[in-house]
């Protein structure tokens, strides 16, 4: 492993940082409205960055083509973020400033993403707002009809736009209604269900994709201009996540094979909220939004006896009194108390669990509880005082307190009680950290662009803003900040160049024939594969070496450990698959798993690989030996204050991938150590 | 630990378009009361992979399996997303059914979602509808008004989020005996015009949308309100009359 921090050109501009985006926007050359129309751009994803990338571009006259795996955009996994969206627009007068955003958006990431990107960021994100009221989004409103905002963890203002626990539904529909609109123009073509195989590249720069139509089997090579990736996280590594069942690595695997340059591929986020491993007949685990730690507090037994009759049942949760519970978040930091970021809540719950405290019944005996009990009666309490209702009983107090509840979190606790057959309202919720979302991405300078010319990559598929940990509500800022305000003026730059160029790019290049025998090879290789078990067999191990050894916390013998096994695996995987089906023949789930799974087993090692180089601990990676006496982590800024972008060598394997590195430099903030206390 | 369940399966495959479609018999033994339809539909099809008898696993749509992208649907014993309510088949648990329960297992049924394969269907209708009209044609670049600007009364509002939570699963269709799409074009009707940005385009708007959705071949309503019975949102009927109302007015206003 050479290291050297030569390749790489952010293209981060000069001058102070609240004027670099102005002075960069005023020095991007402009392509033309009549030539705006010759140009072709593909778009892979159709999620918030690539919904709104595509509504954006095709206004401004380009054509698109837009691609998806679903049958509709409608159903990218963007649809099912909850919480909310973050913007800095100080409407609640709480003195929150585009520099609060940026600043705890840094802080948050442990500072480890790029200054300039953040704080472009925090700049666009009151536009998007504004923008998405235009387009008809239904976020909550006042009494007096303004926009309402709540509190997101990591932060001290209340600076989170939504709608009830369905805001990335309402962003995703708005974005499906404006591209709707140009599709109906003509000017995007849109290609659902149909899957991005490969990156086409000639002469140096990115020139297509192939791309396998699901219905019919096609493979079908397309061409254009330039690029797009907005293909979303690889999260789905570690089989259980709270992820939708697609989401996947492969085309930014597939970009980074053809060359583009991997960024802090171990930076997972794993988030403290979501509903506990059941059995191993589990598909996914859900989410429960980190908005209702606003209202839980979350607590395990102080004895361990408690805890083990917590397990078994002969205990309930009610018997427990509130001088034998411990409401460990709030001991540790008095200040952030429950809301402290999630890398912070996840770790402390695992703690609790590691000695023992753990109250859920299921094999690894994992789980917290988060409870509304005190929020419900303080709530009844101050209803009843509204209401003028003099003594109200104890169950009059409490029908009034989960009222108030469920106007806030309804949705959420039907869709816990669907789940668990249990009432959140009568006894506390049960929950444990899962995989959330991915910071690392394939690596992109200011413009966007990866390290292929011609190929761009937006939304959770890049890695430059969220550093080594993501607070919460600002994946759909920067998703819808790359989409509609970003992207459209940098890749004009490029574009304005192959104008004069632009001859039509034919399909039959020799690069579209090796790109699409690759492809096609690749699938006959799984289909006649003569091995006996299922896709969801290899998946389902390396998710658990992954969770085990790459999950949320990590140590060397144990990352080294696991590089051999997942090396094992992947051989085992490509002597023993058994994919059904024929070539060319219509619909497969079962094949598309394979070529997904395949890819996570080479991203597998990445990670793996990238974690084991990182000696400290930052953010949401946690590496054992670099901790502080309190078990809080500890960074190491004077020897890992970079990005580590990963380059594949053609016909190398992955172990003999070559780290770069990007310096964080900052000068708009001061880097400090992050506390929470 | 719960009893565990065992079933008897029958569930349409067809291999495609064209071809004829039949009810094939499947047994899942040892399932959790606690795992979902889908979940016990991924172990059957884990069976269907190791027994290698059979050319392909069963195909159904999904993807987030927490009833939000609307892509599960299934017609499961004679009620699309199957018994219980307010819910989409991904949400629903074993716990529901009876061990040893024989489970009818079909893809909606209209003739404007054509079946891809086995429980899969074609929806890509719904999408037609909503680019014949259903948005607010507003630039996505450039600058608009700040969000306050545009102050929303908090009834209208609700109202608005209400119709705007559909999901798009064609479960109102598959539930209906006319086939109409009504509750679905109503939903996304009313959220825009309600508000206030959404009220210039309102009369082009519901006419282009009923329009394009007669001509897609959905049937019209009889006010039977199955949709609303099985729409796992639970939008009311009553913005179908909200809708009616709209298309009368874009004639005489
Ligand atoms: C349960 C949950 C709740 C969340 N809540 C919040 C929240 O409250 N606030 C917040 O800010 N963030 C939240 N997030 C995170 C946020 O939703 C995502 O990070 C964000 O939506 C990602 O958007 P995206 O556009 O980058 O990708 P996605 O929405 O994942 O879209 C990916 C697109 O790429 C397509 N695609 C992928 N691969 C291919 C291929 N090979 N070929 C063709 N198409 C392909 C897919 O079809 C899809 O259209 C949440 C996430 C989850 C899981
Ligand atoms: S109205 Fe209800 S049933 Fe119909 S598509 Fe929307 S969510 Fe589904
Ligand atoms: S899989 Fe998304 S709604 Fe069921």
């Amino acid at each position: 492993m050479t290291k050297n921090s030569l390749k790489l050109n952010s293209k981060v501009p000069s001058g102070t940082i609240n004027y670099k985006w102005e002075n960069h926007k005023s020095t991007l050359k402009l392509v033309s409205p009549n030539n705006r129309s010759n140009i072709e751009i593909i778009v892979v994803g159709t999620g918030l960055a690539g919904g709104s990338a595509c509504a954006s571009l095709s206004e401004l006259g380009y054509q698109v083509k837009a691609f998806c795996y679903q049958d509709s955009p409608r159903r990218a996994h963007s649809v099912a973020a909850q919480g909310g969206i973050n913007a800095s627009k100080n409407y609640k007068g709480d003195n929150d400033s585009i520099y609060q955003l940026f600043y705890d958006t840094i802080k948050g990431g442990d500072y480890r993403s790029r200054e300039a990107n953040v704080y472009r960021l925090a700049e666009i994100s009151s536009n998007i707002i504004d923008q998405c009221v235009a387009q008809g989004v239904p976020f909550a409103r006042d009494y007096a009809g303004y926009l309402e905002t709540r509190s997101f963890g990591g932060t001290k203002v209340s600076r989170t736009f939504y709608a009830k626990g369905q805001t990335g539904q309402q962003l995703l529909l708005s974005c499906y209604s404006a591209m709707s609109r140009q599709i109906g123009k003509g000017r995007i073509k849109m290609y659902n269900r149909h899957e991005m195989l490969d990156l086409v590249i000639i002469e140096g720069v990115a020139r297509g994709i192939i791309a396998r139509n699901l219905i019919s089997g096609e493979i079908e090579r397309h061409t254009a201009n330039a690029v797009i990736i907005a293909s979303g996280g690889y999260g789905n590594v570690f089989f259980l996540s709270t992820n939708a069942m697609g989401s996947n690595a492969s085309a930014i695997w597939k970009v980074h094979k053809k060359g583009g340059l991997f960024a802090n591929p171990c930076y997972t986020q794993i988030h403290p909220t979501c509903i506990p491993v059941h059995g191993n007949y589990q598909s996914k685990l859900t989410l429960m939004s980190e908005s209702l730690r606003n209202d839980g507090r979350i607590w395990v037994p102080k004895k361990l006896d408690d805890a083990i009759s917590m397990r078994n049942g002969t205990k309930k949760p009610e018997n427990i009194s509130e001088e034998e519970r411990d409401y460990y978040l709030e001991r540790r930091y008095p200040s952030y108390g429950n809301l402290v970021p999630r890398d912070v809540a996840s770790r402390a719950a695992k703690e609790r669990c590691e000695k023992g405290f753990g109250i859920e019944e299921n094999e690894t005996k994992e789980g917290v509880f988060l409870d509304f009990h005190s929020a419900i009666n303080k709530y009844g309490k101050e209803k009843a005082n509204e209401l003028g209702i003099i003594n109200p009983s104890d169950l009059e107090k409490m029908n009034l307190g989960e009222e108030v509840i469920e106007s806030k979190y309804g949705n959420l606790f039907h869709m816990y009680e669907k789940i668990t057959n249990q009432n959140p309202y009568k006894t506390p919720m049960k929950i444990y950290p899962a995989v959330h979302y991915t910071m690392g991405g394939l690596w992109v300078d200011y413009n966007l662009m990866s390290s292929i010319p011609g190929c761009y990559v937006i939304g959770e598929a890049n890695f430059s803003d969220h550093g080594a940990n993501r607070l919460g509500a600002s994946a759909l800022m920067q998703g819808l900040a790359d989409g509609y305000f970003i992207l459209p003026y940098t890749i004009a730059d490029y574009l304005s160049r192959y104008i004069r160029v632009s001859k039509k790019i034919s399909t039959q290049h020799e690069e579209f024939d090796k790109s699409e025998k690759n492809v096609k090879d690749r699938i006959k290789k799984l289909l006649q594969n003569n091995g006996s078990m299922s896709v969801d067999y290899f998946h389902k191990r390396l998710g658990n070496i992954m969770w085990e050894h790459v999950g949320m916390s990590r140590n060397h013998v144990g990352l080294s450990e696991a590089i051999k096994s997942i090396q094992l695996l992947r051989d085992e995987f490509w002597k023993n698959v058994f994919v059904p089906g024929k070539i060319d023949n219509g619909l497969n789930a079962e094949l598309e798993k394979a070529g997904r799974v395949a890819d996570f087993l080479e991203l597998g090692e990445l990670m793996t690989m990238d974690a084991l180089n990182r000696k400290e601990s930052c953010g949401s990676h946690f590496r054992e030996e670099y901790q502080t006496k309190e078990g809080e982590a500890l960074r190491d800024d004077i020897h890992y204050k970079y990005v580590s972008v990963w380059e594949y060598k053609e016909n190398m394997s992955i172990s003999d991938e070559i780290m770069y590195k990007e310096n964080l430099n900052y000068t708009f903030v001061k880097v400090q150590s992050r506390s929470y206390k | 630990m719960k009893k565990l369940l065992n079933f008897k399966l029958k569930i349409w495959r067809q291999e495609n378009k064209k071809e004829k479609g039949y009810f094939k018999t499947y047994q899942v033994h040892d399932i959790s009361p606690n795992s979902s339809f889908l979940e016990m539909l991924d172990l059957l099809n884990n069976q269907i992979i190791c027994d290698k008898k059979e050319s392909s696993t069963i195909a159904f749509d999904h993807d987030c399996r927490e009833g939000i992208c609307g892509m599960c649907s299934l017609y499961i014993n004679g009620r699309a997303h199957g018994p219980d309510n307010l819910i989409t088949t991904c949400q629903l648990h074993m716990r529901h059914f009876r061990d040893g329960e024989t489970i009818y297992v079909e893809p909606w049924r209209a003739n404007p979602f054509p079946i891809i394969k086995d429980l899969v269907v074609d929806r890509s209708s719904f999408d037609r509808i909503i680019i014949s009209g259903g948005f607010i044609s507003v630039n996505t670049l450039g600058k608009t008004i700040d969000g306050n600007m545009i102050p929303i009364p908090k009834d209208k509002a609700d109202k608005a989020f209400d119709a705007a939570t559909c999901i798009g699963c064609g479960a109102c269709v598959a539930a209906c005996k006319n086939r109409s799409a009504m509750l679905f074009v109503s939903a996304k009707v009313s959220q825009f015009s309600l508000l206030p940005q959404g009220k210039i385009e309102r009369k082009k708007r519901v006419i282009n949308m009923v329009n394009k959705m007669d001509e897609e071949g959905f049937g019209s309503c009889t006010n039977t309100k199955a949709c609303e019975a099985e729409c796992p949102k639970g939008i009311s009927t009553e913005y179908i009359a909200f809708m009616n109302n709209e298309y009368i007015r874009s004639f005489t206003i």
